[in-house]
């Protein structure tokens, strides 16, 4: 044999390997987040450095990694390539299931992270805790304030601060394969959760997060999405408890059993909706009557980034319209940029699913902070689970 | 002798192991489980009882946790005894060392790995479909106690099938020939030879994966579907998700106590069996 054919993997093909590893399925992400997978291979990039890839055309220098922690399904792979050949430092990618569990792990210390990936609800009270920075805005040359919808960038301000840039927005709905519908639409939280118990017995998925679960069963009953108030929790929490044994499970990694047959309908985020609409069409993506959540996600940066230059450089880099653009292709969330907008094709501006009607938008509420750390909420979805 | 710095010496590594990873991360559970939830979660300093007097929350888990892992336990032991049996027995002794490794094979890939190749064995598109092909509709699997327990059974197969092994391998042939001799059926001779002596193996091998089992958290959250909670998910989900520092606390010490007494009483009763 010659001396090539025993060579084993290459460095390169390693790296892919590795890469692909890391960003990949939503199934990962789920596997990321029972078992802190993603730490250790956060730890074992850091210590083989030799792993990582050669710098190669390093405009400046800032370091040979970033770490960022974001949601499945939520970036376009060949932007982070672009991003490693065009600075040298490679983008490590934690993903998470939930705001809950990113405040968990930055609240214990010791993250690691550059970048990550809050939603609106959560900035005052990362603010409040004192766990991410005033963003240097003289780094992110591409956030132009101007051009962004306020009504998804307004969040990322607090007392006159910028502590956070818009990344996506979107919409907490419902998937429904309705293959099994008899050809029927559901337009109603209502229909979600009375079919549930009885067509769909067995079939349906809600969020392991308290604030869709708890706040879409809230609709049921008209009650607002946010409500803390103890009897509308309570009727809330009958309903989940009466529905739980017709549930498929209480698991955000809903995309692998849809796409298998094993679920019908899952509580649902608009890109994995429009993911899903894309390569099943029957798969149908539904927003309530009664309302729900509209929601508005941020770059920010924690206090205690390792990579901080690296991390500013990759906020800046993804948020140039050109490479937004290519985002949005790939993940099906809507952006507050009219830049960006600007590249993309009309079907896509035009898509109901990225864009509902207006009177189905108007009926949404944003989450709000004291939803997140409501201390009863938290109770309650812990007694839905172990019932 | 004992007293000597020498022998002392050996010692030192373990304890300040012990000392760093055991006893001091316990004392800092034991704290703050007398705190309080800061207002967005975490630990807040402070003394009360709350948490304690909480625990009732958490009772189902508890449950659950108390119910399932006894049921795996005794699962696991089913299924192991025969193996090692046939294993320490049977088996020619050429063929023994092979066995032996391929029940190990499978623990050098991760639990975690394995563990998501039964949500597909169980999923529908998996085992029930295969069911479906021999005429047997509609069996769903996963997400249920049942998918559980395939999983901890599988899972800790192993740990009970060893110790068991270990002590039937030991046994003395002779005795079995001797009680032959003297008029036993095959089965009174394991009744009153082989089975007595091999207690041991057993309760090793039931305390290993019994203690285990109440700490488990990730067969539950795979192959349960998040339906199935066991103290080890309600603990999780505190310091994971609801950020309940000190309830978690309160949880985790509570369940130390329940282990403390259940494997005291269970040394006690096997111990006393034995003499």
């Amino acid at each position: 044999m010659s001396k090539k054919n025993d060579q084993p993997i290459s460095r390169k093909k390693f790296m892919q390997e590795l890469r692909r590893y890391e960003r990949g399925s939503v199934t990962r992400r789920h596997f990321l987040g029972v078992t802190g997978l993603g730490v250790a291979t956060a730890v074992m990039g850091a210590a083989v450095p030799g792993l990582l890839p050669r710098k190669s055309w390093a405009a400046t220098d800032i370091g040979d990694r970033v770490i960022l922690a974001t949601w499945p399904n939520y970036h376009d792979p060949a932007n982070f390539e672009k991003f490693t050949e065009m600075t040298g430092a490679h983008v490590q990618v934690n993903v998470f299931g939930s705001n809950e569990e990113m405040l968990a792990k930055l609240q214990a210390g010791g993250s690691g992270w550059d970048v990550f990936v809050p939603t609106n609800y959560t900035i005052t009270t990362y603010v409040g805790e004192d766990l991410i920075e005033p963003l240097e805005l003289s780094k992110i040359n591409n956030f132009e304030a101007s051009a962004f919808d306020p009504r998804f960038s307004d969040a990322g301000t607090v007392n006159g601060t910028v502590y956070a840039v818009p990344k996506n927005w979107g919409t907490t709905g419902y998937v429904v394969n309705t293959k099994h519908t008899g050809g029927k639409q559901l337009t109603t939280w209502k229909e979600f959760w009375d079919i549930t118990k009885t067509d769909f017995t067995g079939r349906t998925m809600v969020h392991d997060y308290q604030l869709t679960t708890i706040g879409n069963a809230l609709k049921y009953f008209g009650y607002s999405f946010n409500s803390v108030d103890p009897n509308e929790l309570a009727d809330a929490e009958k309903l989940l408890i009466e529905v739980k044994p017709h549930l498929y499970a209480i698991n955000s990694d809903y995309q692998p059993p849809l796409r298998n047959g094993d679920a019908w309908m899952s509580m649902c985020w608009t890109g994995d909706g429009k993911q899903l609409n894309t390569d099943m069409p029957e798969m149908q993506y539904v927003l309530g009557k009664e309302g729900g959540e509209i929601w508005s996600d941020y770059y920010a940066v924690p206090k205690s980034a390792p990579h901080r230059d690296a991390g500013y450089a990759l906020i800046d880099f993804l948020l140039d319209p050109a490479v937004n653009a290519k985002e949005v292709l790939a993940h099906g969330y809507p952006v507050a940029d009219s830049r960006t907008n600007e590249l993309l094709p009309k079907e896509l501006l035009e898509d109901p699913i990225l864009y509902p009607a207006q009177e189905l938008l108007d009926a949404l509420e944003f989450g709000a902070a004291a939803t997140l750390t409501d201390p009863n909420r938290a109770e309650l979805l812990a007694r839905f689970k172990s019932a | 002798m004992y007293g000597s710095w020498a022998n002392r010496l050996l010692l030192v590594p373990a304890t300040v192991w012990l000392l760093v990873m055991l006893v001091l991360p316990l004392l800092v559970v034991i704290i703050f489980s007398f705190g309080e939830r800061g207002t967005a979660g975490g630990y807040v300093p402070a003394f009360t009882l709350e948490q304690y007097a909480n625990l009732s929350a958490r009772f189902t888990a508890f449950k659950n946790t108390l119910l399932l892992a006894p049921t795996g336990t005794f699962l696991c032991l089913l299924v192991a005894y025969p193996l090692a049996y046939f294993l320490a027995v049977k088996v020619h002794p050429k063929w023994k060392t092979l066995l032996l490794v391929m029940i190990i094979v499978p623990f050098w890939t991760s639990i975690l790995i394995r563990t998501y190749a039964w949500i597909f064995i169980l999923g529908g598109q998996g085992l029930p479909k295969v069911l479906g092909f021999l005429g047997i509709e509609g069996v769903r699997l996963i997400n249920t106690p049942t998918a559980v327990l395939i999983g901890i059974v599988y899972a800790y197969l192993p740990l009970m099938v060893f110790p068991v092994y270990v002590s039937l391998e030991k046994l003395d042939k002779r005795l079995l020939e001797a009680a032959s001799d003297l008029g036993s059926s095959p089965i009174e001779a394991f009744r009153n030879v082989t089975l007595p002596l091999s207690i041991p193996g057993v309760a090793t091998g039931c305390m290993l994966v019994f203690i285990l089992l109440m700490g488990e958290f990730l067969i539950p959250a795979l192959l349960g579907g998040g339906k199935v909670f066991f103290i080890g998910n309600a603990l999780v989900d505190l310091f994971l998700q609801s950020r309940n520092w000190a309830y978690g606390s309160a949880v985790a010490a509570t369940l130390v106590i329940i282990m403390l007494v259940t494997v005291s009483i269970y040394m006690k009763l096997v111990v006393r069996n034995q003499q």
